[in-house]
C-alpha cells in the first residue's frame, strides 16, 4: 500500500481564531507602518496649486530621464561586475581565487555617499591627481588638458556600481553553487565549451537570482541621496528634496515622490519575480563539488585582475585615503563632538534594531499562528518599506506625525485648553520610527525564516509535553530563533548606521549622527576632518560582512557534507 | 476506568469531511491500532485525542473525564490532557541534547525519574548519546529518544502516529519488537495509527479499521484477519483471487465448486474472495489431497521466486463443471506457497482453496 505524504497536508500548529490579539496586532502595526507611504499618496492626491503643471513643464521629463539612466547604468554596471566575478571564482580555479570568495564582498561595507567623498577628493581639480598631472605636464590651467568629472551621472554610476556589485555577487554566486554541476557536465558532454556551457546553460539558470540581485541594487540607487546631492545629479531624490525645501511644496514634493513609487512598483514587481522563478528552476538536486578550471598563467592572472580591480576601487582605495586622512586629522574630528555623534547613532541603530526585532517577531509569530488569509497580505504590505526610497518616506513620516501632533494638539487644546505643540515632529522619535519602516523586513525576514525551521509537529509536540502556548515559545521558540534574531539585530543595527537620506529630514534641529556628520562635512569640503567618522561607519559596515561570508562558508559545507535537516547552528 | 473514549467524531476541513461519525475505545493496558489507508482521517483522530485540533462535533473522555465536547465547543488545552504523542517526523528540538529532549515534559524532575530516564536510555541502548544532539542520531535512535520523551512525563495514554514508517526497511521489524515488549513493560495504554496491516496485526490487541473517515471493522487481529466483514478488510492483507457471479440457490460458483452463501439471497451479485496464500497446491500425487473440499485441476503458467515464498500463475477452468481448461472458460489464480515450488510451466497441479481463507461478500 503506497504511504503519500499527504498526511502533512493536514493543518498543523494548533491555531488562534481569526481575529485575536495576534492579528489585531498585526493590522494595528501594519497601519502605523504603511501609513507614512499612504501619507504621501494622500498628500499627492490633494490640490498643490501650480507647482504640480510647473514641475511637469520645466524638470520632471529631466528627473524621470536622470533616474532611469543611473538606474539601467548602475543595473547593468553591477550585473556585469557581480555575475562576471561570481562566475571567475565560482567556475575557475586560480591563485588567489579562495581569498576572492568573500573579499568580493567586502565593498558593501562603503556607504556609496562615503566613497564618492573619496573619489571627489581624489580626481577633483584640487585632487591629488590632477595636481600630479598639471605638474606632470607642465599645465596651468584646467583648460590645459582632459580630465572626466568625476561629479556627474556618470560618476554617480561609478560610484554606485562600485559599492552595489555585491548584491548580484553574492545572488549569482549562490546561484552558481546550487546549479547542480550534472547540468553543466552534461553540457560540455554535448559539445558546448566552457565559455558556450556559460551564456547558453548557467547563465539562464542563474537568471531569476541575477533579478532579485539588480532589483535589490536597483532599489538602493533609487534610495541613494548623499551621493546624488553631492554630485548635483538631478534625480528623483534630489528634486524630491528640492521641491519641498526650496519650493516649499510639500504636495509638489509628495507629487514626485508618488512618480517615483511607480519606479518602486515596477522594480518590486521584478524582484518577485524572480523569486517565484528560483522555486522553480533546480532540476536535478545531484550537488556535487565543483571541480573548477584551473587556469594557466596568463588567464589567471587575467582572473586574479578582474577580481582585484572591484575590491581595490571599492574598498581598499577609499579605505586607505580615509585611513591615512584619519591618522592625520583624528583630532579635528575627536573636536568636532565625534563622541556624541558615535553615541547618538549607536543608541539611534541599537533602538531601532530592538523594535524592529521585536515587530518582527510578532508579525511573523501572528502569521505562524494565524489562519486568516489576509493576515498574511497585511504584514507583507508592512515589511514593502525596504523598497520604498528614504526621502519619500520621510517626507510621509513628517506629514503622518505632524497630521497626529496637530490633532493630538486640537484635541487637548478643546479638551483642557493646553496646547501640547508637536510631540512626535523634529524628535529623535520620528527617526527611528523610519529606520524600523525601512529595516522591518530584514528582522522580519529572519524571525520567519528562522520559525520555519520550528516545524509544526515541534509545536504540538511541546503542548502534549505540558508546555502552554506561552512555554512554548519561550522554552522551544526563542531559543531555536536565538541565532537568526541576532543576526537580524545586527543587519538592523549596521544598515542604521548608515542611513543617511531620512536622517538628514527628520533629525531633530542640531542634533547629528556619524552619517549626517560626514555629510555635512563632506558637502562643507571638509573630508579629511571628517575621516575617522565616515572609518567608523565603514568598519561597521564591515560586520555583515563578516557574518555573510561565514553563512556562506558554513553553507557550503553542509552541502558537501550531505546533513539534513536539523541545523547544527542552533543546537549549540 | 477505561483509558480514552472517542464518542460519534465529526470532523471537516473547510468542506472536506474527513471524520464521518468515527468512535472509538483505546482501553488501559491494551495496544489499539487504527489502520487504514492514507487520508482515512486516522491522524487527524489521533491529533483529536490529543488536543491539537478542535473537536467540532462529538465527544472525548479520558479516564471517565470529559476533555472535549463539540456541542459546548469544550477543548482542555493539549497541555492539560497528560497524554503523550509521538509525531511520525519525531519532532525533537534541535537545540536540546537527549536527556534535556525526554526531560522536557517532565514537571517535577524527581530523584525517581531521573533514574527512569536513565534506565529507559540503557534499556534502548541509546544511553552513550546522552548528551549528543538530535541532528547526529540515525533514524532508529530520534524514534528511540522521540519515544522516551512521550513516555517520559508518564502519560495516562501514549498516542504513536506512524511510529515505524521513517526508519529503514531492514531494521524496522526489530525496533518494532523492541518497542512493543518496552511498551508492554511499561504497561500504558496505547493508541497507534498505521497503514501497515502487517504492522498493525504484529503490534496490536485491538484493531480499528478506517476506511474515508468511517470505522469499517474492529476487533482482535484474529478477527479481523480471518472474519472481515468486507472486501476492503479482506484485503488489506494483499491482493486477493476474485470470482464474480450471481448467487444462485444459495450458492456461488468459483473454480472450487459452488461456495455456499446463505446470507445474499438468490439472484444478487456477489463475490468470492480467496486470499493467494489460502490456496494449495499438489503438483500430482494423491495421497495427500483433501477429503473434505473441491480440488479442482490446473495448468501451471508462470512462476516466480521470492525467496522465502514462491509465487505461481495457474489456469483453471472458471467453474469445476466446465471440462478442461479451455481459454475463454478459463481464469488465472495467483497462488502464494511457503518456501521453493518451481514446477515447468504447462504443468499439471491439483488445487483447492482453504475454507478459513475464502470469504463471500455482496456486491453493490
Amino acid at each position: 500500500m503506497p504511504h503519500a505524504a499527504a498526511k502533512a497536508a493536514t493543518p498543523n500548529v494548533p491555531k488562534v481564531p481569526a481575529i485575536s490579539g495576534w492579528a489585531l496586532g498585526t493590522l494595528g502595526i501594519a497601519l502605523v507602518l504603511v501609513a507614512p507611504t499612504l501619507w504621501v499618496l494622500g498628500i499627492a492626491a490633494g490640490p498643490s496649486g501650480d507647482i504640480w503643471s510647473h514641475l511637469v513643464e520645466t524638470v520632471l521629463s529631466r528627473l524621470i530621464w536622470t533616474t532611469l539612466a543611473l538606474m539601467s547604468g548602475v543595473g547593468l554596471g553591477t550585473f556585469v561586475i557581480g555575475v562576471g566575478t561570481a562566475w571567475i571564482v565560482t567556475m575557475c580555479r586560480f591563485p588567489g581565487q579562495k581569498i576572492f570568495e568573500w573579499a568580493l564582498l567586502i565593498p558593501m561595507a562603503v556607504p556609496a555617499y562615503v566613497i564618492a567623498y573619496v573619489y571627489t577628493d581624489l580626481l577633483e581639480y584640487s585632487g591629488p591627481l590632477q595636481a600630479m598631472i598639471r605638474d606632470l605636464g607642465g599645465f596651468e590651467t584646467r583648460r590645459d588638458y582632459w580630465f572626466f568629472e568625476i561629479r556627474s551621472l556618470g560618476g554617480a554610476i561609478a560610484m554606485m556600481t562600485l559599492v552595489l556589485y555585491p548584491y548580484v555577487y553574492l545572488l549569482a554566486r549562490a546561484a552558481f553553487l546550487e546549479q547542480s554541476v550534472c547540468v553543466l557536465e552534461a553540457s560540455r558532454t554535448l559539445g558546448r565549451g566552457p565559455w558556450a556551457s556559460f551564456f547558453k546553460v548557467a547563465l539562464p539558470l542563474a537568471r531569476p537570482a541575477i533579478a532579485v540581485g539588480v532589483s535589490l541594487v536597483m532599489m538602493e540607487t533609487l534610495n541613494d541621496f548623499g551621493t546624488v546631492d553631492f554630485f548635483a545629479v538631478a534625480t528623483f531624490t534630489t528634486g524630491i528634496f528640492d521641491v519641498w525645501l526650496n519650493m516649499n511644496s510639500p504636495s509638489g514634493a509628495a507629487q514626485l515622490a508618488t512618480v517615483m513609487l511607480t519606479f518602486v512598483i515596477v522594480l518590486i514587481g521584478l524582484e518577485r519575480y524572480g523569486r517565484r522563478q528560483q522555486k522553480f528552476h533546480h532540476t536535478s538536486s545531484h550537488i556535487r563539488a565543483i571541480i573548477g578550471y584551473k587556469l594557466r598563467p596568463v588567464r589567471a592572472w587575467a582572473a586574479f585582475t578582474a577580481c582585484a580591480l572591484p575590491v581595490t576601487l571599492g574598498f581598499l582605495v577609499p579605505a586607505l585615503v580615509l585611513g591615512s586622512y584619519a591618522l592625520d586629522f583624528y583630532a579635528d574630528t575627536l573636536n568636532a563632538n565625534f563622541w556624541v555623534f558615535t553615541l547618538n547613532s549607536l543608541t539611534l541603530s541599537a533602538t531601532a534594531a530592538f523594535i524592529a526585532i521585536v515587530l518582527g517577531v510578532f508579525l511573523a509569530y501572528s502569521l505562524r499562528l494565524g489562519r486568516a488569509p489576509w493576515l498574511n497580505a497585511v504584514a507583507r504590505m508592512a515589511a514593502l518599506g525596504y523598497a520604498v526610497p528614504g526621502a519619500v518616506l520621510a517626507i510621509g513620516i513628517l506629514m503622518f506625525l505632524g497630521f497626529i501632533d496637530n490633532f493630538v494638539d486640537g484635541a487637548m487644546k478643546n479638551a483642557f485648553g493646553v496646547s501640547t505643540g508637536l510631540i512626535f515632529s523634529g524628535t529623535v522619535a520620528a527617526v527611528t520610527f523610519g529606520y524600523v519602516v525601512r529595516f522591518l523586513s530584514l528582522s522580519f525576514g529572519a524571525a520567519e525564516s528562522g520559525l520555519a525551521k520550528v516545524t509544526a509537529s515541534m509545536d504540538g509536540a511541546a503542548r502534549t509535553l505540558g508546555a502552554g502556548p506561552l512555554e512554548t515559545l519561550r522554552r522551544v521558540h526563542l531559543p531555536m530563533l536565538k541565532g537568526s534574531i541576532m543576526t537580524a539585530a545586527l543587519l538592523v543595527f549596521v544598515d542604521c548606521m548608515k542611513e543617511l537620506p531620512m536622517t538628514v529630514i527628520l533629525r531633530p534641529f542640531d542634533f547629528g549622527t556619524l552619517a549626517t556628520f560626514v555629510h555635512q562635512y563632506a558637502s562643507d569640503e571638509m573630508l579629511p576632518e571628517a575621516a575617522l567618522a565616515a572609518l567608523t561607519i565603514v568598519a561597521a559596515g564591515i560586520v555583515p560582512v563578516i557574518l555573510l561570508s561565514y553563512t556562506i562558508a558554513k553553507s557550503r559545507v553542509s552541502n558537501l557534507g550531505g546533513q539534513t535537516g536539523l541545523d547544527a547552528e542552533d543546537g549549540q | 476506568m477505561t483509558g480514552l473514549v472517542m464518542e460519534r467524531i465529526r470532523h471537516a476541513y473547510g468542506n472536506a469531511k474527513v471524520l464521518k461519525d468515527v468512535s472509538i475505545v483505546a482501553e488501559p493496558g491494551k495496544l489499539t491500532c487504527l489502520l487504514g489507508p492514507s487520508g482515512c482521517g486516522k491522524t487527524t483522530l489521533l491529533r483529536l485525542a490529543a488536543g491539537l485540533e478542535t473537536v467540532q462535533d462529538g465527544r472525548i473522555f479520558l479516564k471517565g473525564k470529559l476533555v472535549a465536547d463539540g456541542k459546548s465547543n469544550f477543548s482542555m488545552p493539549p497541555e492539560k490532557r497528560g497524554i503523550g504523542l509521538m509525531f511520525q517526523d519525531y519532532a525533537l528540538f534541535p537545540h536540546l541534547n537527549v536527556f534535556d529532549n525526554i526531560a522536557f515534559g517532565v514537571r517535577n524532575m524527581t530523584a525517581e525519574r531521573r533514574t527512569w530516564i536513565e534506565d529507559a536510555l540503557k534499556r534502548l541502548g541509546i544511553a552513550k548519546h546522552r548528551n549528543s544532539f538530535p541532528h547526529v542520531l540515525s533514524g532508529g535512535q530520534q524514534q528511540r529518544v522521540a519515544l522516551l520523551r512521550a513516555l517520559a512525563p508518564q502519560p495516562e495514554i501514549l498516542l504513536l502516529d506512524e511510529p515505524f514508517s521513517g526508519l529503514d526497511v531492514t531494521r524496522r521489524a526489530q525496533i518494532r519488537e523492541d518497542t512493543l515488549t518496552f511498551l508492554k513493560e511499561c504497561g500504558v495504554a496505547v493508541l497507534m495509527v498505521t497503514h501497515d496491516p502487517e504492522e498493525a496485526m504484529f503490534m496490536a490487541d485491538h484493531i480499528v479499521v478506517m476506511k474515508s473517515g468511517q470505522v469499517v471493522q474492529a476487533g482482535t487481529p484474529v478477527q479481523i484477519y480471518f472474519h472481515p466483514v468486507s472486501a476492503f478488510v479482506a484485503e488489506l492483507f494483499g491482493a486477493m483471487n476474485h470470482f464474480d457471479g450471481v448467487v444462485e440457490k444459495g450458492q456461488l460458483e468459483t473454480p472450487f465448486g459452488p461456495f455456499p452463501i446463505p446470507s445474499i439471497p438468490d439472484g444478487e451479485k456477489a463475490q468470492v474472495l480467496v486470499r493467494m496464500e489460502g490456496i494449495h497446491v499438489s503438483l500430482g500425487s494423491q495421497h495427500d489431497l483433501p477429503t473434505d473440499c473441491c480440488t479442482a485441476i490446473g495448468h501451471v503458467v508462470d512462476t516466480y521466486l521470492l525467496g522465502r515464498s514462491s509465487h505461481l500463475h495457474i489456469r483453471v477452468p472458471k467453474s469445476i463443471h466446465g471440462c478442461d481448461a479451455n481459454d475463454s472458460e478459463s481464469i488465472i489464480l495467483h497462488v502464494r506457497v511457503p518456501g521453493v515450488m518451481k514446477p515447468e510451466p504447462g504443468a499439471k497441479v491439483t488445487v483447492w482453496a482453504d475454507p478459513k481463507q475464502v470469504f463471500a461478500f455482496a456486491v453493490d
